[in-house]
């Protein structure tokens, strides 16, 4: 299982602040797996290029190249809010 | 003297300045900004929500940049997350330097890289809905102002 973390509106798309993704113990998942694990108004909305995507609190300089495993929590990063 | 926080409670810039200003002996001048939630028309309520592994530890690297950018010799930076009402302090930035100019410019440049690139993400309660607030064009030349 992978966990999937939404900060600001992308959590209104998904309904909640996080969500639990299966995923098999070997599998790894990545950018296209990811979208078609998700909602498909979240999975729209992600792929936006000002959303950015960390795994593990670190973040990606490209998110097409997501690997992520089983016990990874990946956040969803909407572009941050001005003053 | 450093201190970076994030809070989730209302806090009182002042209990916060005094013991700075005394943290930072031999000082020639302390800059402080504090921001609060605006009075505007029908809003009740903004609420910031962050990201814990990127938010705080982003505090910290923008006041590396700041202690590297200028002379300083305490900087105070403390955001608020949570829901606020308005009228309550959301960030308090506090510089010490010898010369006022370092002091100012620090507060200036922690403050438009807070409000621009920092990781928070605010929503108001406006005639009981919330709205996401969507980042301005204005934010960016604001940072744009420190790439010389």
């Amino acid at each position: 299982m992978a966990t999937v973390v939404l900060l600001g509106k992308l959590a209104d798309l998904a309904g909640a602040p996080s969500l639990a993704l299966p995923l098999p113990l070997m599998a790894e998942l990545g950018w296209e797996g990811l979208k078609a694990a998700l909602p498909p108004a979240l999975a729209e909305a992600i792929e936006d290029p000002r959303v950015r995507v960390a795994v593990n609190g670190a973040l990606l300089a490209n998110k097409a190249k997501l690997q992520a495993n089983a016990g990874d929590e990946i956040a969803l990063l909407p572009p941050v809010s001005g003053g | 003297m450093r201190d970076i926080r994030l809070l989730d409670r209302m806090f009182i810039p002042g209990t916060l300045i005094g013991p700075f200003t005394n943290a930072n002996p031999g000082l020639g001048g302390v800059c402080t900004f504090v921001g609060e939630v605006r009075s505007d028309t029908g809003v009740e309520a903004l609420e910031l929500s962050h990201y814990e592994p990127l938010t705080l530890p982003g505090m910290h690297e923008l006041a590396d940049r700041a202690f590297a950018r200028f002379t300083l010799m305490g900087l105070l930076m403390v955001h608020r997350v949570g829901l606020m009402r308005p009228g309550e302090p959301i960030v308090c930035v506090s510089a010490a330097a010898l010369h006022r100019r370092d002091a100012i410019d620090a507060v200036d440049f922690c403050m438009d890289h807070l409000k621009s690139a920092a990781w928070f993400w605010k929503r108001e309660l406006r005639d009981g809905q919330w709205h996401w607030i969507e980042p301005r064009a204005q934010d960016h030349s604001d940072l744009a102002r420190w790439q010389a």
